[in-house]
């Protein structure tokens, strides 16, 4: 059972001798860190996480996401990044040139988003802007989602998972840090991106994961 | 507690009416991610006890005012469905559901991280689909799992677990003839690792030391429970390894 991963439960006691604790732990005594997730210990430039099977997402600062715009104000939207907590954008945060009142044709209820956590504060408030390269609004295309910790899986090391799938399927996808993800193509190409981006999401926790998607992406497309 | 009778309790054996000894468990069957909807969810069998738990959230609290500014709110619900007991129950919450929903809210919330979720709320769902004794201390140990299973950030997990006096001895979850009959009975929620307790009441009268060894036993006792939670848990996820994880 080498290649997998150690599970842990909250308040399971971790060995600190294989990294410093950082993301996903809390101290628990004297020099004792516990886990406070139900999730996997990745052990990574000596620091040591704890990443959840699930659960939700919290904005960072920096992070791209996507969005679903769900109210519209006079001047901001609301809009909902698939975390416990709604976020706003400012008119003034978008490549347009908005006035006040009429920024609905920009973007309407139900539109999705390819935004950036401009900022946050202490009760989680937070707001998005669409001012940086590559940031838009998403036209046409499918949305699925994954869990928030599952993200860094579905994008591989250096983006090498999702440009797989993008090569096999040639599909146009954007992957949020909040989970959503965001597939263009033809339908049935779409299907069969949905079908290995769920597949990795079933066995994030274990090894050999590319090379499997690879074989089951060409056994998707018939090959 | 319950009305005095002649029933005996504990045999010439010292065996109970189902058999057990005095410190054996009933037995105890947890699932986790039994609905699709939920965030989180589990489902445990405890003897004659049949409950279903779903958690939603963290999600913003409404309504706002309910919201707190530093930490997040634990809604627990406990519910006994109307087929639950013997005699049809009147649906809907009555002054004891009521009180066993702020007693789980409150066991829960010492245990999430409530701090790093300012104005949220979690929901946790307690459906009692069929109650044989010991349902608040069986939905405590399931709203644990399935809050741990929808990722939610925990200390540790809580897990419940009752003693009581049948028949002038002390011995470990009653069942529910014991809890009708006996003469006290002591429902208690546990950190797993620290030990630390987070809910207790108590039905009837026990001595100090009558108490002491109630408290033993249920401790003794949470190790087990707590194993078969952890078991629960990561049962797929270990199996799904094993099975991929060859190569």
């Amino acid at each position: 059972m080498a290649e997998t991963k150690q599970i842990v439960m909250p308040g399971d006691l971790l060995d600190t001798s294989q990294g410093k604790p950082r993301n996903g732990t809390y101290k628990c005594g004297e020099n004792q860190f516990c886990s406070s997730y139900f999730g996997i210990v990745q052990v990574s430039d000596q620091f040591l996480d704890v990443v959840p099977f699930t659960g939700p997402y919290y904005p960072r600062r920096g992070d791209k996401v996507i969005g679903k715009v769900i109210e519209v104000g006079p001047s901001m939207w609301v809009v909902d990044i698939n975390s416990p907590y709604s976020t706003l954008l400012h008119m003034n945060d978008t490549p347009w040139r908005t006035q006040s009142g009429d920024i609905k044709k920009y973007l309407g209820p139900g539109d999705y988003v390819y935004a950036k956590v401009m900022s946050l504060n202490e009760i989680k408030e937070s707001w998005i802007t669409l001012k940086d390269v590559g940031l838009r609004k998403l036209e046409g295309g499918h949305i699925t989602s994954v869990p928030a910790p599952k993200v860094p899986r579905i994008i591989g090391k250096g983006g090498s998972m999702v440009n797989m799938i993008k090569d096999a399927t040639e599909t146009r996808i954007v992957v949020g840090q909040n989970g959503l993800i965001w597939i263009d193509g033809t339908p049935e190409n779409v299907m069969i991106a949905i079908k290995a981006v769920k597949m990795v999401e079933m066995e994030a926790h274990t090894t050999g994961l590319t090379d499997r998607i690879q074989s089951y992406l060409k056994e998707l497309k018939g090959e | 507690m319950g009305t005095a009778s002649d029933i005996k309790l504990i045999d010439e054996n010292g065996l109970r009416i189902d058999g057990r000894s005095p410190t054996e468990l009933r037995p105890i069957k947890i699932e986790t991610d039994v609905l699709d909807r939920a965030d989180g969810s589990a489902y445990i069998e405890w003897g004659g006890n049949k409950i279903l738990v779903a958690v939603y959230g963290p999600r913003e609290a409404y309504p706002k005012h309910t919201q707190d500014i530093e930490k997040a709110i634990i809604k627990a619900r406990y519910n006994m469905a109307a087929f639950s007991v013997d005699e049809r129950k009147r649906p809907g919450p009555d002054r004891r559901s009521v009180e066993i929903s702020k007693v789980i809210s409150e066991a829960l919330s010492n245990a999430v991280m409530v701090e790093q979720f300012p104005r949220a709320q979690i929901d946790v769902f307690i459906e009692v689909l069929q109650a044989d004794a010991g349902t608040r201390i069986a939905g405590l140990t399931a709203a644990s799992v399935a809050l741990a299973s929808a990722g939610i950030p925990m200390r540790d997990l809580v897990v419940g677990c009752t003693a009581g006096k049948i028949d002038g001895q002390i011995v470990l979850d009653l069942g529910k003839e014991e809890d009708n009959f006996g003469q006290a009975d002591l429902p208690m929620g546990i950190l797993a690792k620290s030990g630390k307790v987070v809910l207790i009441q108590m039905d009837g009268d026990l001595s100090l030391e009558e108490f002491d060894k109630a408290t033993e036993m249920i401790l003794d006792a949470i190790k087990r429970i707590n194993e078969i939670q952890r078991q629960a848990l990561a049962g797929k996820f270990i199996s799904l390894a094993l099975e991929r994880g060859g190569e």
